[in-house]
């Protein structure tokens, strides 16, 4: 395309500036698989599988039933699973909402205690908030300074009236992951129910569940390469786990999760995590070579800190603070790659992230912070690019910051008094 | 957030060529450190950092600007509105400079509701440094 040079490329391409575009912001959503595609477009128009799975009375509805029963082995395949165990949600969100709402009402016998982190997603959080609101108590346990919350925190705060303890798979944020094999052991002793968000870890790294004491978790088809609106809630069987629905209709999904079956997002999140499951060691194999030639690149370059210990990280979202530097202009300054940032400038809150302040990180390395994540269409040259692209911007924005310039001539900033 | 054209390019101009920008300071122990008011505003804890400077000349009995330099830590509409403060200050006296209004810079770099506030802190430093300016003449 270049042959021609720049003035021909301005016209075959419509948007120039999209030419290199590069994406580094898997952990937000990723594109959507094109097997997938193809197998949900056979889903929708009058010759594809449009029928209502539930109507029991013709083949248009049976031809629809067979293929979310298909799709919905395929999720229960991913986590070693028995299909009945799998609920069809409206998303990840959905499904945080349900298991711990649903669980908190049905079991308030038990108890009104839940024990959760200050750095779970807002799916989860808020819902606590909500249940604060009904005289639920709400423990939130702090993470490690590597992020991760550890065994030992949950025991702290486990007590006769906790009903449900929800914790995080892979932080979204900074990508640490934590031991629910270990956890797991500790809630179901004490008799509470154990809910995993495992929107980020699905497909990406294993999960058996019969090697785990989950009793509730949570799936997302858009982290996963499926499409975007669909997900799914793991309901043990054994022993039974009850929940009360939060909608109620026509009594679908063994009354939990009432609503016409999406049969065409149903089958695109049966095939993203059929096709997880057989790429999940390459995917990881290459996610894990693009962190390394990143942080490589970027280590050596002066206050430069990882958020999340990068010994018990998933490779595939990587946070780093740039100190002295702003996340927003960095992500302006880096034009062309899709990168997201726990600055306060870029949340409709002005408020800096929470995950990298519950860390214990400052105001100011939460606001240089940027969050780099890989996936399974990012290309070796694009990281390497990104490095020379990342520390040219940085070393530019240095050059603009008083704050750089402080730091070279040797001013401690935290004496400072600021205006 | 769409970001406003303007303010790309304002960004992108300071970032490519900061001298022209005028990015740079002026520390003490220069040589007319003393014909240099400065004034710093914002908090890292707050992601806004700018520092604005201006050197002055007595020109017909008035203190004029002759040139100014800023830098400033925060995000692109921050370093847009510090850059674009600067760009209008050589040249004014001390007295236009005080009443150039942050509405001023808003509409020049069509800056969003969300980042207003970005403006605001621009015209706070350029009042700090000329404050700082008087009170260094007054104690020559």
């Amino acid at each position: 395309m270049y042959l021609f040079g720049n003035y021909f490329s301005c016209y075959y391409f419509q948007n120039f500036d999209e030419m290199n575009t590069y994406y580094f912001d898997y952990a937000s959503t990723t594109p959507v698989d094109l097997e997938v595609v193809n197998k949900m477009k056979d889903c929708m128009s009058i010759d594809g599988t449009f029928g209502n799975s539930g109507s029991r009375s013709h083949v248009y509805g049976w031809k629809a039933e067979e293929l979310v029963e298909e799709a919905r082995l395929n999720v229960a395949n991913l986590i070693n699973c028995d299909s009945r165990e799998i609920i069809w949600t409206s998303g990840a969100t959905e499904s945080d909402n349900l298991a711990i709402k649903g669980a908190a009402y049905f079991y308030s016998n038990k108890g009104k205690h839940i024990i959760t982190s200050k750095i779970e997603h807002k799916a989860v959080l808020d819902v606590c908030r909500q249940l604060e609101s009904e005289s639920y108590e709400v423990t939130y346990l702090e993470p490690n300074k590597d992020g991760v919350i550890t065994p030992e925190s949950v025991s702290k705060e486990l007590r006769e009236d906790t009903v449900l303890v929800s914790l995080m798979h892979i932080n979204n944020e900074i990508g640490v992951i934590n031991d629910i094999e270990k956890i797991g052991k500790i809630v179901k002793k004490n008799g509470s129910i154990f809910h995993v968000d495992a929107a980020q870890s699905a497909g990406k790294i294993p999960i058996d569940i019969q090697n785990l004491e989950v009793d509730l978790m949570s799936f997302s088809a858009h982290k996963i390469y499926g499409p975007k609106g669909i997900g799914a809630l793991y309901v043990r069987r054994k022993p039974r786990v009850r929940l009360q629905p939060l909608f109620h209709g026509g009594g679908q999904e063994r009354g939990i999760r009432a609503g016409t079956l999406p049969t065409h997002q149903i089958v695109g999140m049966g095939e993203a995590f059929k096709l997880a499951k057989e790429k999940i060691d390459e995917d990881y194999r290459n996610l894990s070579k693009y962190r390394d030639i990143l942080w490589n690149g970027l280590k050596d370059m002066e206050e430069v800190y990882i958020n999340g210990a990068i010994e018990n990280s998933f490779p595939g979202i990587f946070n780093m603070s740039f100190n002295f530097v702003e996340g927003e202009s960095l992500i302006m300054a880096l034009k062309n790659i899709a990168v997201s940032s726990g600055s306060a400038c870029t949340s409709a809150s002005l408020e800096p992230s929470y995950v990298l302040r519950a860390l214990g990180r400052k105001d100011e390395l939460a606001h240089s912070s940027i969050r780099f994540s890989f996936g399974r269409f990012t290309k070796e040259e694009e990281v390497k690019e990104t490095v020379k692209l990342v520390k040219d911007s940085v070393n530019r924005l240095r050059e603009i910051s008083p704050l750089w310039e402080m730091y070279q001539d040797g001013v401690d900033l935290d004496k400072i008094e600021w205006a | 957030m769409a970001y406003s054209q303007k303010v790309v390019d304002k960004f992108e101009q300071t970032l490519k060529n900061p001298k022209k920008a005028s990015v740079g300071r002026w520390k003490p122990g220069d040589k007319d450190f003393h014909r240099v008011g400065t004034g710093i505003v914002g908090a890292p804890a707050c992601g806004d950092v700018m520092k604005l400077q201006i050197k002055c000349e007595n020109i017909d009995g008035t203190n004029k600007i002759v040139d100014a330099k800023f830098k400033t830590y925060g995000c692109g509409s921050a370093i847009a509105s510090s850059g674009e403060l600067i760009d209008m200050l050589k040249g004014k006296t001390l007295e236009e400079a005080k009443n150039i209004s942050n509405q001023e810079i808003v509409d020049i770099l069509e800056l969003p509701a969300i980042k207003i506030h970005c403006s605001v802190l621009a015209e706070e430093a350029i009042h700090r440094a000329i404050d700082d300016f008087k009170s260094r003449r007054n104690n020559d």
